[in-house]
């Protein structure tokens, strides 16, 4: 009995370090190669056979402290300005399900470094390339794309939505800006 | 050994003692070495406050040491003495209802002495014609604006840097953007909250010229420590003139360096948070750099302003200040050296 209650403590205790690096703070990250990004293509369709696409991990979508920072460069960046907190309004909204650009993380990651035409505007430069990253995963928490167990729980000023971790995971669709509207 | 350990033991305590003093000397960032009026009736407090416990520090213990010295010790086998002795009881109890009687006259007169205090500093306030300074605090620094209420295109916008003319009050209105951070330069005044989305005010007035330093009393973080700040109290001439050039935008790059370094510098990160005025980069996310290189320190009075200094903090400031929001920045030496060059020219 006293076996089973020994081994029962040491699940539990290690259950406890399973979180420890979603709480990992990197403050001297060295810059991630933007050439990272192998994927600026916006579309599904290919020419002859359909080779698949290579995927991009974003390694701040599991951190939770690199969403944080995300979410006060959204707002300290002014994208609330266009994009609000997520519902949009000049710019289209974050928090559905509808992509014009795309989706995935190096997708978003260019949509911000390269601006996209009618409005979006080029950070290129303008932001270290790790910011950018941690941008693009913030932006993807926002319709419930990375592990609620990272998101972001609440506002610092009032809250304005459900919060990120909140946000059940929403299917992307590709739509044209036309058929957005 | 007998003869040895008492004067070992006398000398530690000495030291300690010194050291004591010391922290509490003439430094420029101490309660007790007022610089202004406020700050002279909170020191006037401290020191009666001082007597007043140190002197029933000294009764008791000088009680507590004649009650042990003085104690009839009975031995091991003797009955214990547990008959009453009526006078002696009456006599012990009048004694005790004493000292709380003195305890509780001297627990009024501290009382009424912090109270007229108070009241005094909160009736200071009312002279007419304050500088008036808005003060923001952020992670891990200070902004510092002065508004002028009649005309508006002459306030200053400034960092972690206060000039004050002596002899006149001065307003401060306390703003957080993030986090609670506390306002506190001991030379002036005591400690004032800054709390997000609830304006506070302090007033205060420096009579003697020199630099104060203030430092941020409320554990705001990883760089709570590093969030200080230069109160420099000069004559009304000084900070006129100060206050004019604090005005003028930044002048155009003298040589070609500084022109690169301007380029560099409105081409890259530094603009989406830094203001230089004059030219267009006009970020508000960190401090405003207009004329920097005018100031003596750098990352909230943490750096000296030099150009090692200068230098490093550009290119890792990571780790000087852990945790602060300016990234660090990846220049070839020579890009470094003409954005020092500029940075330095922002007089």
């Amino acid at each position: 009995m006293n076996r089973w209650l020994a081994l029962a403590i040491v699940l539990t205790a290690l259950i406890a370090f399973v979180a420890c690096e979603r709480e990992e703070r990197g403050f001297r990250v060295q810059t991630p190669d933007a050439n990272r990004v192998n994927s600026k293509q916006l579309t599904t369709l290919q020419a002859g056979e359909a080779s698949p696409l290579p995927a991009v991990k974003n390694e701040y979508e599991d951190n939770a402290f690199a969403l944080s920072e995300g979410k006060r460069l959204f707002s300290q960046m002014n994208c609330t300005g266009c994009h609000a907190h997520g519902g949009g309004g000049i710019g289209p909204a974050l928090m559905d399900d509808k992509w014009i650009y795309g989706s995935q993380p190096e997708q978003i990651f260019s949509t911000i470094e390269e601006g996209r035409p009618n409005g979006m505007p080029s950070f290129r430069g303008k932001l270290p390339v790790y910011q950018v990253w941690q941008l693009a995963a913030y932006v993807r928490s926002l319709s419930g794309l990375v592990p609620k167990t990272a998101a972001p729980g609440r506002d610092d000023d009032m809250q304005s939505r459900q919060p990120e971790n909140s946000t059940e995971p929403k299917q992307p669709k590709t739509v044209t800006p036309a058929t957005e509207k | 050994m007998n003869g040895i350990r008492p004067h070992f033991r006398f000398e530690r305590i000495l030291a300690a003692a010194s050291v004591f003093f010391a922290s509490c000397g003439h430094g420029n960032q101490s309660a007790i070495n007022s610089a202004g009026i406020q700050s002279e009736q909170l020191s006037n407090l401290w020191w009666i406050w001082l007597g007043i416990t140190a002197g029933v520090y000294v009764i008791v213990m000088a009680v507590l040491n004649v009650a042990y010295f003085r104690v009839r010790r009975a031995s091991a086998e003797a009955e214990p003495d547990i008959a009453p002795d009526p006078a002696r009881e009456r006599k012990v109890g009048n004694i005790i209802k004493g000292c709380v009687a003195l305890t509780v006259v001297i627990m009024f007169v501290l009382m009424i002495v912090s109270f007229r205090t108070g009241r005094a500093i909160a009736a200071m306030p009312a002279a007419q014609d304050p500088i008036h300074i808005k003060v923001t605090g952020q992670q891990w620094w200070w902004q510092i604006e002065y508004i002028d209420e009649h005309q508006p295109s002459n306030n200053v916008t400034s960092a972690n840097e206060i000039h004050i003319p002596i002899g006149r009050p001065v307003r401060v209105d306390l703003e957080s953007h993030d986090v609670i951070h506390s306002f506190w330069v001991p030379n002036l005044h005591g400690k004032r909250d800054l709390i997000p989305n609830y304006p506070t005010t302090i007033f205060f007035e420096a009579d003697e010229p020199g630099v104060y330093w203030g430092q941020c009393a409320e554990f705001c973080g990883f760089e709570h420590a590093k969030m200080r700040f230069m109160v420099k109290a000069e004559s009304e001439d000084d900070f006129n003139a100060w206050y004019a050039a604090a005005q003028q935008p930044s002048g155009s790059p003298a040589n070609d360096s500084e022109a690169r370094g301007q380029q560099i510098f409105l081409t890259s990160v530094c603009t989406q948070c830094h203001t230089i005025s004059g030219t267009p980069a006009s970020g508000r996310v960190g401090p405003n750099l207009t004329h920097v290189a005018s100031k003596p320190f750098i990352a909230s009075g943490s750096l000296v302003n030099n150009r090692e200094n200068l230098t490093n903090w550009i290119s890792d400031p990571q780790a000087i200040k852990p945790g602060i929001r300016m990234p660090m920045n990846t220049y070839s030496q020579e890009d470094l050296n003409a954005l020092a060059d500029y940075i330095q020219s922002l007089k």
